[in-house]
């Protein structure tokens, strides 16, 4: 392996965090979508290249699922779901951008404090690819707690998928029984989240999650 | 030949709840259905008890042995009981239309489909396959606490869903850095994610990698497994779904989740270099059962106060196993079995008892020794139980617990103690309204809808009073595997 290939590995890697960024801090219903479609095309070409570098052509097929699936399908079948709920405008967010953004930020610092002690044995090219991938992971997760909204909690938990997935090819020779699971579970995720996303939508005019929050289920 | 007809029974216990939920899904009449969902769970019963006596050879991605077959038979037997008492819930919920019949045929298939994950879960040798199993338990059951569709339900199923993923997403993590230990030394490919290789050969892998994977599994499945302070969901998916699940969930689910922990806690303990993680898992399990006794006190609505206290049950059992050794790791493990039957008897009660008042608030509650006689007693037999009295079960393994944790560390047995009286409180008090007291009502209740419930309590009052020598060397020896 040169390092002009660790390199470019390393450039899709960062590349997706950068990316998690620009979802973290969207605050209009089609940008956020369209942005978590470069999402996951930027971890198909980085699963692409993994696939090359290893010589593990069933990589490939994780990247083809990322690319059409994630990348095309979902965006789509959620935005025609947004207009016909007519829920475009805008997306609260529970903390303001600001503080947002510098949490962000210390996450992915945490990330690579934490990931590069650790991970010595293994290399210098897994251990910074997981680094990346705990960062996207963190920032998903940060995303769902910072969004009101369902569909925003929604993009952030497959942004978080996406960071899992970069983890597992990141892992030499990991089985595709994982990567074909992690696809499957997204899919499934995405058609409960679906039916979820209507039934909300009968009962209470919204898909804001604050709705929801209403119903305590123990109000006195 | 025994690991012959032990390599059929594993493959009916998969393929039987398998067949079976297609076969459910197919079947428009919910009478029919009801039947066919007992007798399959009942051909996974039976598969389960030949487990115990025929073990088949371990493969790559299946293995039976002696820790999970106590698990499959306890999950296996509440499976079949639950799904008996589910036949008369489902039909009364038909009748006062909270549920169609489209709903109830979905219900159906999805219960198998449940069943099937727990299975597999627990029969997996491989983490990969145990970590998408207990994923698609997870799904089946979000979307059986949403059946109900009020808002509600809904929140719960998305509250549930939400933290349920992250949870799910954290031990994949977990699942990855551990691969990545073990592919150092075992090389690439399905043999470094194989849960028996991982085990004898974890003295070699790098500590560093394993004390940072455990830290994400501890989080991810201790979502699952409902300890504080990621247990949110828990009490909203009891309350809001169908009590037959509840009774499947705090019973059931619950304890293969923690059956994943055991499997990489025992991955740990291979290894010299790493951090214990027993006092991780004592200090979530003290928490866990000291927050939610407290939190039984103040509940209006019956099933979530009993969904706290199944918290603080799992937090018992996860601190008996975090403690480690062999006294502890018995209670541990009797805990678990008696709490899976107490637990889901109680939520069977429950359910009758919401059906017959009409509601699941606690103060509109009283009298049921009054109203129903015999519910309201086997209610009181199983609070009794679930608090920790003799002469139930749980009061054995409580009392072994606190022996050994005195006998190792007296100011953890002094905390343990206290959350336990104060749980134990929590829930006399909201008995003694419950079960006593003038009720002008009166409900009429066919005697052998409460067998389930009755059978239940009477294994956990026989097994308090006289653990047979089998049951007892059975566990001793699990116990003594658990390290």
């Amino acid at each position: 392996m040169t390092p002009l290939d660790t390199d470019i590995a390393h450039l899709l890697a960062g590349s997706m965090v950068l990316v998690s960024f620009l979802l973290l801090y969207q605050d209009r219903m089609f940008a956020l979508l369209n942005i978590f479609a470069v999402h996951a095309w930027v971890l198909a070409f980085s699963v692409a290249w993994q696939a090359h570098l290893q010589q593990a052509p069933h990589l490939f097929i994780t990247a083809l699922i990322a690319l059409v699936f994630k990348g095309v399908f979902i965006p789509v079948a959620l935005h025609r779901i947004v207009v016909r709920l007519g829920i475009h405008r805008s997306i609260e967010s529970v903390v303001s951008v600001g503080p947002t953004m510098l949490f962000g930020m210390a996450l992915v610092a945490l990330s690579i404090v934490v990931m590069l002690p650790v991970t010595e044995a293994a290399g210098a090219f897994v251990r910074e690819d997981l680094a990346f991938a705990l960062s996207i992971v963190l920032l998903g997760l940060l995303m769902m707690v910072t969004r009101r909204n369902a569909v925003g909690q929604v993009i952030g938990f497959m942004s978080l998928e996406n960071g899992l997935v970069l983890a597992a090819t990141g892992a030499r020779g990991m089985p595709l029984v994982v990567e074909i699971s992690v696809a499957f579970s997204v899919l499934i995720a995405f058609i409960i989240i679906g039916i979820f996303l209507f039934r909300i939508r009968e009962r209470f005019d919204s898909v804001d999650v604050r709705a929801l929050d209403m119903s305590r289920g123990e109000s006195p | 030949m025994s690991a012959t007809i032990g390599s059929a029974a594993l493959t009916a216990l998969l393929v039987v709840p398998a067949v079976g939920a297609l076969t459910l899904a197919a079947i428009p009449g919910y009478r029919v259905s009801a039947i066919l969902n007992a007798v399959v769970c009942a051909a996974t019963l039976s598969c389960a008890g030949l487990l115990y006596s025929h073990r088949p050879e371990p493969s790559l991605y299946l293995i039976v042995d002696d820790v999970n077959t106590v698990f499959l038979i306890v999950s296996a037997l509440v499976g079949f009981t639950t799904s008996v008492f589910s036949a008369g819930y489902v039909a009364h919920e038909l009748e006062t239309k909270r549920l169609r019949i489209r709903d109830v045929r979905f219900y159906h298939a999805m219960y198998q489909l449940l069943m099937l994950a727990m299975n597999l879960a627990l029969v997996s040798n491989n983490i990969g396959l145990m970590w998408v199993a207990i994923e698609v338990a997870t799904l089946t059951t979000v979307v059986m606490v949403g059946i109900y569709r009020t808002s509600a339900a809904l929140e719960a199923a998305w509250k549930y869903f939400i933290l349920g993923s992250v949870g799910i997403a954290l031990a994949l993590f977990g699942t990855i850095l551990v691969y990545l230990a073990a592919q150092e030394q075992l090389g690439q490919g399905i043999v470094a994610m194989s849960w028996d290789r991982l085990v004898a050969s974890s003295g070699s892998f790098d500590p560093a990698l394993l004390n940072l994977s455990f830290v994400f599994l501890l989080l991810g499945y201790g979502t699952k497994v409902g300890l504080a302070p990621v247990h949110a969901w828990l009490p909203d998916a009891h309350a809001e779904g169908p009590t037959p699940i509840s009774a499947v969930l705090s019973g059931l689910l619950l304890n293969v989740a923690l059956f994943a922990l055991l499997r990489f806690k025992l991955i740990m303990a291979g290894n010299a270099a790493v951090i214990s993680p027993g006092p991780l898992m004592v200090a979530m399990g003290l928490a866990s059962l000291v927050f939610a006794g407290l939190m039984i006190y103040r509940r209006r609505d019956i099933k979530r106060m009993f969904a706290y206290s199944s918290i603080e049950h799992m937090g018992v059992i996860t601190l008996a196993f975090g403690l480690g050794g062999p006294l502890a790791n018995f209670a541990g493990l009797l805990h678990m079995a008696m709490h899976s039957l107490t637990k889901s008897a109680i939520f069977f009660g429950v359910g009758y008892i919401s059906q017959l008042e009409g509601t699941q608030r606690i103060a509109d509650i009283r009298g049921l020794t009054h109203s129903q006689p015999l519910l309201g007693w086997l209610l009181v037999a199983g609070v009794v139980a679930i608090a920790g009295l003799p002469p139930f079960g749980i009061f054995t393994s409580e009392f072994l617990l606190v022996t050994s944790t005195f006998a190792r560390s007296p100011w953890l047995a002094l905390a343990l103690v206290a959350g336990l009286a104060i749980a134990f409180g929590g829930l006399m008090l909201r008995m003694h309204g419950l079960a006593f007291g003038d009720s002008a009502k009166h409900h009429t209740l066919r005697g052998y809808r409460l067998v389930p419930m009755a059978l239940h309590l009477g294994l956990v009052a026989v097994a308090g009073l006289y653990l047979p020598q089998a049951i007892h060397a059975w566990f001793r020896h699990v116990a003594g595997l658990l390290g």
